[in-house]
C-alpha cells in the first residue's frame, strides 16, 4: 500500500464471526464474484449489497474464527473492504488476510468505542485508530514489520514473485 | 530457559537452537497436506507464478476428502483437476475419493512424526500435534509459498500448558474434555497460542483420545495442540507402517504463558450449543432436547474407537422414529475394521445410514445437510450457524457415546443412563 492511512464507515459485527458466515461452505467452489455476494449474509443480508469501497469493518471477540479459508479475506476485499479491526482475530483469518493483502489490526476496546456508520481513520503503521465523529482515538497492537512488509507488497504471492522476479 | 514443545519444534525447524515465543522465523516445511476444496487452485496459483515442481513431492500428500463421492460435475472436474497436477509433479503420497479423511490419513498411513512440522490447507491440521508434531492450518496463498520454497514464516507462540489429572468418570471420552475445556476457557483462550496437554491423566490416554484433543485445539484459537511423544505414541507409530520414537517433549524448565491444573474425575459429559464451540454445559442441561438427525463421524470422532462405543450403545435397539443416524468412517481401514469386527452390523441393523469416509455433512458441503428449524447432535467439531446446511437450523456436538444415545432415545440423552461404557 502507498498509502497506509485509511478512512472509512465502519460496518460493525459482533463476536465470533465465522468464516461459515464469512465464506460460506456451499459456494466453496465458485467464484469469488459469485461467493463475495453471499458475505455475512446469515448475520446481516444487506452488508454484501451495501459495502462499498473503502468501508472497514469492527468486529468483536475472534473475527474469523473455524475452517482455513482465504476465501474469507478474499470475499471481503473483493468487496473493497479496506481494513478489518476487531478486539481479537481468528489466527488462521489474521494469517490468510495477510498472506492476500487485506489490511487487520486487534485494538482492545474497539467494539464498544466505535458506533455503527461511524467513519474512522486507521494508521496502520502505528496501529492508531481515531473515530471521526466521537474524536474518540484507541491504539491498537501495531502489526510486526514482517507483516507489513508483505501487505506492503500486496500479499504472500507478490513476495514470492518478486523473490523469484517473475 | 528451556522449550516448549511448540519452541522446540519450531527451533528445529528453522535450524537454530533456540527460539522463543514472539519471535518470527523463516522454517523449513518437513509436510505440506492439501485437500480437494484448494487443492486444485493451490497447484494452478504454482503455475500462475511459474514453479514448475514442489518443493520435495515426497514431503506433498494431497487428499480427496470434502467432496466425496463428486456431489456435482463441478466437484468431479476439480477432482480430474487434482488428479493431473498429482501426476504432472509425482507426488506419490494421493489418497483419492474414498480413502478417507486427511486428519485420519496423515496418522493412518505413517506420514506423521513427533517433532515435526506440517502445514495443512486445513484448520484441523492441529491433530499432528497428538504425535507431537506441530501441525496447523494455512491459506492457500501460503501453500503456494510453501510449496515453491519449502519454507514459511512464523511467529513463534506463546504456549498454554493444561496440566489435567484424575479418570475420566465411565460414560465420558476425551470428546467431553476438551468440549469442557473449550466452553470453561473460551473459543479465543488459546488465540495464536500453542496448546499443551500434559499430566498424569493424559500418560493413560489412546491416540484416538489424543487425536480427538489435538483436533479441537484450534477451536481454542490454537495454532498447535501438543502432546509429548510418549511410549503410546511409539506404539501407535510402530503399527501404522512406521519406525518407533524416542520421548518428544517440552524441555523441564519451559516457559509457559499460563499454566492450567484441570481435574477431570467429576466431569459429565459434555455438549456444545449453538452456535459456538465454546457454549458449553454438562448434558443434564440440555438432555430431552428432540433431534432430527444424529451425526457420527469427522476428523474429530470418526475413527474404530468412536464408532465402537456407538455400535455398543445402538446394538440391538433402533434409531428412534423420525431421526436420521448418519455414520462416516474416518477411513476406508477404519470402515473396513468396522466391517471386520462387527462394529457396521451393528450400526446398520440399528437402522444407520452409512456415509462414504469423508467429510460432507461435517463442512456444510453435501451429504446429511439440514433444513430451517431442524436440529442436530454430531460428534463433529464446529456447531456454527449454517455449518451444516440451513442458517436457521439448531448444531449441538458431543461424544460418539451421547450421540449415539441420543439417536436411540430421539431426544438429547445421556449416555450414563444406558449404562454403558466410556469412549
Amino acid at each position: 500500500m502507498d498509502n497506509e492511512f485509511l478512512r472509512g464507515r465502519v460496518w460493525k459485527f459482533d463476536h465470533d464471526i465465522s468464516t461459515d458466515v464469512l465464506s460460506p461452505g456451499a459456494y466453496a467452489l465458485d467464484s469469488v464474484e459469485v461467493r463475495k455476494l453471499h458475505v455475512l449474509e446469515s448475520v446481516n443480508p444487506a452488508f454484501a449489497t451495501s459495502v462499498e469501497p473503502g468501508d472497514v469493518i469492527v468486529a468483536g471477540r475472534n473475527f474469523g474464527c473455524g475452517s482455513s479459508r482465504e476465501t474469507a479475506p478474499e470475499n471481503l476485499q473483493a468487496l473493497g473492504v479496506a481494513c478489518v479491526v476487531a478486539e481479537s482475530l481468528s489466527r488462521l483469518f489474521m494469517r490468510n488476510a495477510i498472506a492476500v493483502g487485506l489490511p487487520v489490526l486487534v485494538c482492545a476496546g474497539i467494539h464498544a468505542a466505535i458506533a455503527d456508520g461511524d467513519d474512522v481513520e486507521i494508521d496502520l503503521a502505528t496501529g492508531r485508530i481515531r473515530d471521526v465523529e466521537s474524536g474518540t482515538a484507541l491504539q491498537g497492537d501495531s502489526l510486526p514489520n514482517e507483516m507489513l512488509e508483505i501487505l506492503a507488497a500486496g500479499g504472500i504471492l507478490a513476495v514470492l514473485r518478486n523473490q523469484r522476479g517473475t | 530457559m528451556g522449550m516448549t514443545l511448540a519452541e522446540r519444534i519450531l527451533a528445529k525447524a528453522a535450524g537454530r537452537d533456540h527460539v522463543a515465543a514472539g519471535e518470527f522465523v523463516v522454517a523449513d516445511i518437513d509436510l505440506a497436506l492439501l485437500h480437494d476444496i484448494f487443492a486444485a487452485r493451490v497447484f494452478a496459483l504454482l503455475a500462475d507464478v511459474g514453479v514448475e515442481g514442489v518443493f520435495a513431492p515426497d514431503q506433498t500428500v494431497v487428499v480427496i476428502d470434502h467432496l466425496v463421492p463428486a456431489p456435482s460435475p463441478e466437484a468431479a472436474a476439480i477432482h480430474q483437476e487434482i488428479r493431473e497436477h498429482v501426476s504432472r509433479l509425482g507426488i506419490a503420497a494421493f489418497y483419492d475419493a474414498g480413502e478417507g479423511i486427511c486428519h485420519q490419513l496423515l496418522p493412518e498411513r505413517g506420514h506423521v512424526r513427533p517433532g515435526a512440522l506440517i502445514v495443512g490447507t486445513d484448520s484441523h491440521s492441529t491433530t499432528y500435534g497428538a504425535l507431537g508434531a506441530g501441525g496447523t492450518g494455512v491459506g492457500t496463498s501460503d501453500m503456494v509459498y510453501a510449496l515453491a520454497t519449502g519454507r514459511l514464516w512464523f511467529r513463534v507462540p506463546e504456549t498454554i500448558r493444561f496440566e489435567l489429572a484424575g479418570a475420566l468418570a465411565s460414560g465420558v471420552s476425551w470428546k467431553d474434555v476438551i468440549l469442557y475445556l473449550a466452553g470453561r476457557f473460551g473459543a479465543d483462550a488459546a488465540q495464536y497460542r500453542a496448546m499443551e496437554f500434559g499430566g498424569p491423566s493424559v500418560a493413560n490416554t489412546d491416540m484416538s483420545s489424543r487425536l480427538t484433543v489435538s483436533n479441537m485445539a484450534v477451536e481454542m484459537g490454537a495454532k498447535f495442540g501438543l502432546f509429548a511423544a510418549d511410549e503410546v505414541t511409539d506404539a501407535y507409530l510402530r503399527d501404522h507402517g512406521g519406525a518407533g520414537a524416542e520421548p518428544y517433549g517440552p524441555d523441564p524448565d519451559a516457559g509457559y504463558e499460563a499454566i492450567h491444573e484441570v481435574s477431570l474425575s467429576d466431569l459429565s459429559p459434555q455438549v456444545a450449543m449453538p452456535h459456538e464451540v465454546d457454549r458449553v454445559g454438562p448434558v443434564e442441561d440440555v438432555a430431552g432436547l428432540a433431534i432430527d438427525q444424529a451425526f457420527i463421524g469427522s476428523c474429530t470422532n470418526g475413527r474404530i474407537e468412536d464408532l465402537r462405543v456407538a455400535a455398543e450403545i445402538l446394538a440391538g435397539g433402533h434409531v428412534a422414529p423420525g431421526v436420521r443416524l448418519l455414520v462416516a468412517p474416518a477411513s476406508r481401514r477404519v470402515l473396513q475394521e468396522a466391517v471386520d469386527t462387527g462394529v457396521l452390523a451393528s450400526l446398520v441393523g440399528a437402522g444407520a445410514l452409512i456415509l462414504t469416509p469423508g467429510c460432507g455433512p461435517c463442512f456444510g458441503g453435501h451429504g446429511g445437510l439440514l433444513a430451517p428449524g431442524e436440529r442436530c447432535i454430531g460428534t463433529h467439531n464446529r456447531n456454527f450457524t449454517g455449518r451444516m446446511g440451513s442458517a436457521e437450523a439448531e448444531i449441538y456436538l458431543a461424544s460418539p457415546a451421547t450421540v449415539a444415545a441420543s439417536a436411540l432415545a430421539g431426544h438429547i440423552a445421556d449416555p450414563r443412563t444406558l449404562g454403558v461404557a466410556s469412549g
